[in-house]
């Protein structure tokens, strides 16, 4: 399980996140939401170890990670899959490279046992055959499974997922929310998104956590989320005409 | 600037940090190596006939009295090109064909996330992506000065084939008089320092990249920039304490 107690981040004289802290529920997707300069990438980074908090502590499953130097964390973060916004695949290497880049470095399986979870893993992703294609040849919604066959090739138990649907069309936005919601019911992995689309929250969101100006403002399911009284959440989720129709229909 | 400079030895001190698996970093130090020295060899050859051509007459214009003997252009001509163009004025070529790639190359994977995908992964990413480069610079930077001299003496060789301002038969009697190999020392010495200095200076400059397009190339540019005037430096420091 992951949990996170009292995380501050502070640039300078501003106060990204203030003092937060929650559980993940394993398993689950648990969704990070909240408008823009709302701290949410930021706590991403720092339950990640990308950034180091100014306060407060990380903890997987009974281990401090914030308190960790590089060598005792990277147990841990191979234990970790993460799919960047921009997908992050490396340039320079094929499909299949980038899938295989990090069992070539942490394990020590034969090429072709490498190759195996290379394409069992493409073809969870449905991208099956694709594997000699450089990044620059995919269109966005490949990139992202390519970037998330890359994030499970470890078969990891936790799955950080950073803005799935930026860039993406509805319709392949649905796809990898779908995909990603398998992934985490089918390895029982403990999933977290940062996200502000509203398709995601109310279709995966087993686990909500509402920020605003760097607090935690509310937390819950995406049941509670329609029924809920706090006005700065009403004001971001149902900010939408289509939203504010769909909630009075409900 | 102690600030960057602390910076500076900290992300060699982690990029020379114990490597999670030898053979993948093998693979990318001999990826690298091909990178700076095949892809270097054709800009290297060119400014090195020209330059050691066009140092040949300007020594031999300098030179023109009945008293001085005509070979003394090719002693002139080697030495120049020894100690000073073969490694220095290959190094600033060097800096801006090799560090700005190198620089462009760490940041934009630095501003597309690619070095944090790394980090999540826990690979040391200085390591992966720093010290090969640098092993390259300063393995095939020599190298290439090396082969930068030959073709510089050759140049000089061909200018006076071609103007005939000194014959060639003088020129070689020259290239052969009163040789010293501390000179080739010196150039290698310059080599092996330079290339360090390119590379370690343009990759830091890459790795901390912050921002987007347009930052990527700024850091290309100071990379560049910082490195040729530490070569310029190092090469002073080099020739006062070797020669």
């Amino acid at each position: 399980m992951i949990e996170i107690k009292g995380i501050t981040k502070t640039f300078g004289d501003n106060d990204v996140l203030r003092g937060i802290s929650a559980k993940f529920k394993p398993g689950k997707n648990n969704l990070i939401i909240g408008g823009s300069g709302s701290g949410k990438t930021t706590l991403l980074k720092c339950i990640v170890g990308l950034h180091e908090p100014t306060k407060g502590d990380v903890i997987f499953d009974g281990e401090n990670f914030t308190q960790m130097n590089f060598e005792q964390r990277v147990p841990i973060r191979t234990h970790i899959g993460m799919l960047f916004q921009n997908s992050a695949l490396f340039d320079s290497m094929t499909v299949e490279e980038n899938i295989m880049f990090p069992l070539n470095l942490f394990t020590d399986r034969t090429h072709a046992e490498k190759l195996d979870r290379a394409n069992f893993c493409l073809e969870r992703v449905n991208l099956k055959g694709k594997n000699k294609l450089y990044p620059s040849e995919l269109s966005g919604g490949m990139k992202k499974r390519v970037g998330i066959a890359r994030a499970i090739s470890m078969q990891p138990k936790y799955l950080f997922v950073d803005e799935p649907n930026s860039g993406l069309d509805p319709k392949t936005s649905i796809l990898i929310d779908e995909l990603i919601n398998e992934l985490t019911e089918e390895y029982q992995i403990t999933t977290v998104i940062v996200t502000h689309d509203m398709n995601s929250v109310m279709g995966i969101g087993d686990h909500i956590i509402f920020l605003h100006q760097g607090k935690k403002w509310w937390e819950g399911t995406k049941d509670e989320i329609a029924h809920t009284d706090n006005k700065e959440l009403n004001d971001f989720v149902f900010a939408s005409k289509f939203m504010r129709a769909a909630k009075a229909r409900l | 600037m102690f600030h960057s400079l602390g910076k500076y030895i900290l992300l060699l001190r982690l990029s020379f940090r114990k490597p999670e698996k030898f053979s993948v970093y093998w693979a990318e130090v001999m990826r690298e190596m091909v990178s700076v020295g095949v892809g270097s060899l054709g800009i290297i050859s060119i400014i090195s006939v020209f330059i050691g051509a066009a140092t040949t007459i300007q020594v031999a214009f300098q030179l023109s009295s009945p008293l001085v003997p005509r070979s003394i252009a090719g002693s002139i001509a080697r030495d120049s090109t020894i100690l000073e163009f073969s490694p220095t004025i290959s190094s600033l070529v060097l800096a801006g064909r090799v560090g700005s790639s190198m620089a462009s190359q760490i940041g934009t994977m630095r501003v597309t996330e690619q070095i944090d995908a790394l980090e999540i992964m826990g690979v040391n990413a200085p390591g992966y992506l720093i010290s090969p480069k640098i092993i390259a610079g300063v393995t095939m930077f020599p190298i290439l000065v090396i082969a930068s001299i030959a073709l510089g003496i050759f140049g000089g060789w061909l200018a006076c084939v071609v103007s005939g301002d000194v014959s060639p038969a003088d020129y070689l009697s020259g290239v052969h008089e009163g040789f010293e190999g501390l000179t080739i020392r010196v150039a290698i010495v310059k080599a092996i320092v330079f290339g360090f200095i390119i590379t370690s200076i343009c990759a830091y400059q890459g790795f901390y990249t912050s921002g987007g397009a347009l930052e990527v190339g700024q850091s290309a540019t100071r990379g560049v920039v910082y490195s040729c005037v530490m070569v310029l430096f190092a090469d002073l420091v080099i020739t006062r304490l070797m020669l």
